[in-house]
């Protein structure tokens, strides 16, 4: 048997190790030591991980694929930039968080009104459903710039004057949120649940698992923390544009999924930190950066096809594994 | 073993499930595949503690006679009444729920998760926390999580399999896996449970070990076995009724001695001497 950590041990370990990150990145960025460019690098490298870790949730533990994260994401970010925009009475520092959730909501909302119908279908139908609707909702968005006499969106005019409320550290306390609340919810009933309907759906079925309920719930999921990732971007760049949800960005996602190796949270938080900040210091390759980005992605993928994580989580266990078996190869060789 | 007792819908019945509702009635179950009749007038009454044998050669329907009774199909024809309530339009999830768990000839094990994942799968519904209780780690989160590890290995050691459970699922050797389904269909607290050749790729002495484990089984349990079996001398050594099924009838029905002697059943296994050298 493995003896682990006693559970408030754990968590009080984890909470202040994030702690002292939040504490180190604001230290280094108060002495210049992280500049304005890279701190902003460090914000979109967060909602990167909230919008690779949420995917994950679809494609890694569901064992589907959808190629619509842009959508859902469209979706958390309009609605909160919206809502930001009309809210003057209470500092915007103070509306964000609930802005957030109301996004994150918006999204998990479509996210239910085309996963019901998708996910009762056996097979790969919701790569396409999910493709579709991403793109159904960049057009939208692209042409009620009013309703009912009500400017909304402004179309392909940009919504400008956002409150640019994402900072560094809220940005990563959300990313901490997130990632509490899937490893929670992985832990539970409901995510084995979920696992199992990615590892066999007859035999999950015939155990009694309501197939339809937990795809739609994971659906759900991944929408909403999707939608709560568009949300921040929403308050990090300050401007929005329907060109800026297009399919490419849900494939950039993808890409970060898969490069973490699907099923690992970890892995897909530490993916999305290294495609962010890996093309950002490639600058000064300039014109040949692109082809580095690429070469590093096939390169990975032939050395590590299940990605870098494989399905296996980072833990204080793991850490722990790790150096008693180093210890126990240093024995055998005496 | 105990006496069996003629009834009029299937043959036989342990005497001492007399007088009890079956566990498991079927009346004249069939099911069509466009013009192929798959399965047709299929009738059987399962007593709640016996242990029944459905056999026959290969192609004779059996696999689809399991499917129609966990509504994995819908039948063409017929009813089937589990504790004396129809699963006539239940879903495959609802069928497990009132009381029908199987394995399959396969196996079908959730092969990237662990061994009590798996067994914890099969409890998923007797824990009935909700998704934010989870979330904060609630009281009934705690105790319910508890009490499903500890159920679950105590399922695990009825195969002395406890070691085994944080291994891989998928990286246990075949017949362990086939006991793990079993535990897994187990820990969805069936009334009956359906095992589709359990036996399948065992040696002799695991076949012995695992006669022994399905009576305990329906001893500890209080439950019907109901079984697909191409090893004889497991059917003919624990079951209490058997059917024999070929071209999706049944030809026979009755103790094991009785199907022993059957010359239909002969005929069905061994060909008609007649016809031989013809």
């Amino acid at each position: 048997m493995k003896k682990k950590f006693n559970l408030p041990v754990r968590q009080l370990a984890t909470v202040g190790a994030f702690a002292l990150f939040l504490l180190l990145g604001n230290f280094l960025m108060a002495k210049k030591i992280i500049g304005l460019y890279y701190t902003k690098v460090l914000m979109v490298a967060a909602i990167n991980m909230i919008l690779a870790v949420s995917l994950n949730i679809a494609t890694g533990f569901l064992g589907q694929l959808p190629l619509g994260s842009a959508g859902f994401m469209a979706v958390g970010a309009y609605t909160s930039a919206i809502i930001m925009r009309k809210v003057t009475f209470v500092s915007p520092a103070l509306a964000f968080p609930v802005c957030i959730i109301i996004g994150g909501l918006a999204a998990a909302l479509c996210g239910f009104i085309i996963g019901l119908p998708a996910l009762r279908l056996k097979g790969d139908y919701i790569a396409i459903i999910t493709l579709g609707f991403a793109e159904i909702i960049r057009i939208v968005i692209l042409n009620i710039d009013s309703a009912l006499g009500i400017t909304l969106t402004y179309g392909a005019s940009n919504l400008k004057n956002i409150p640019k409320t994402t900072t560094f550290t809220n940005a990563f306390i959300w990313v901490f949120i997130v990632c509490y609340l899937v490893s929670a919810l992985m832990k539970s009933r409901h995510g084995r649940a979920i696992l199992s309907i990615r590892d066999n759906e007859i035999a999950a079925e015939s155990c009694g698992i309501n197939l339809t309920y937990y795809k739609t719930m994971a659906f759900i999921v991944y929408a909403f923390f999707t939608g709560i990732g568009g949300a921040l971007y929403a308050g990090y760049l300050g401007i929005l544009n329907p060109s800026g949800f297009s399919f490419a960005k849900s494939i950039d996602i993808l890409v970060m999924v898969v490069l973490g190796g699907m099923g690992s949270m970890t892995g897909s938080v530490i993916s999305a930190a290294v495609l962010t900040i890996v093309p950002e210091i490639l600058h000064a390759f300039s014109d040949y950066r692109m082809i580095v980005y690429s070469l590093l992605l096939i390169v990975v993928m032939i050395f590590r096809p299940a990605g870098l994580m494989g399905n296996k989580e980072f833990s204080m266990d793991m850490l722990t594994g790790l150096f008693k078996k180093k210890a126990k190869g240093e024995r055998s060789k005496k | 073993m105990s006496r069996l007792v003629p009834t009029p819908s299937t043959g036989v019945i342990p005497e001492r499930d007399l007088g009890k509702t079956p566990v498991l009635e079927v009346v004249r179950l069939g099911i069509d595949f466009g013009g192929l009749t798959a399965v047709d007038d299929f009738t059987i009454t399962v007593g709640p503690t016996e242990i029944c044998g459905l056999i026959g050669p290969n192609g004779a329907g059996k696999t689809t006679v399991f499917n129609l009774l966990t509504n994995v199909y819908q039948p063409t024809r017929g009813t089937i009444l589990l504790n004396g309530v129809p699963t006539q339009g239940k879903s495959v999830h609802e069928v497990n729920k009132m009381g029908i768990a199987r394995t399959f000839q396969n196996v079908r094990l959730f092969k990237e998760m662990s061994v009590e994942d798996n067994v914890l799968i099969g409890l998923h519904n007797s824990m009935n926390y909700n998704i934010f209780e989870s979330f904060c780690k609630m009281p009934r989160y705690i105790r319910e999580e508890k009490r499903s590890h500890e159920k679950a290995m105590e399922l695990l050691s009825i195969f002395n399999m406890e070691h085994l459970a944080e291994d891989r699922a998928g990286s246990l050797p075949y017949g362990v896996q086939r006991r793990l389904e079993i535990l897994r269909a187990l820990a969805t607290d069936p009334s009956i449970i359906l095992l589709d050749e359990p036996a399948a790729g065992m040696n002799p002495n695991e076949t012995e070990a695992l006669m022994q484990n399905i009576q305990k089984i329906r001893d500890t349990f209080r439950i019907a076995v109901m079984l697909i079996e191409h090893d004889m001398n497991l059917v003919m050594g624990i079951c209490e009724g058997i059917a024999v099924l070929n071209y999706g009838r049944i030809i026979a029905k009755g103790t094991p001695d009785e199907i022993k002697s059957n010359p239909q059943v002969i005929e069905a296994y061994l060909g008609n001497r007649r016809n031989e050298g013809a």
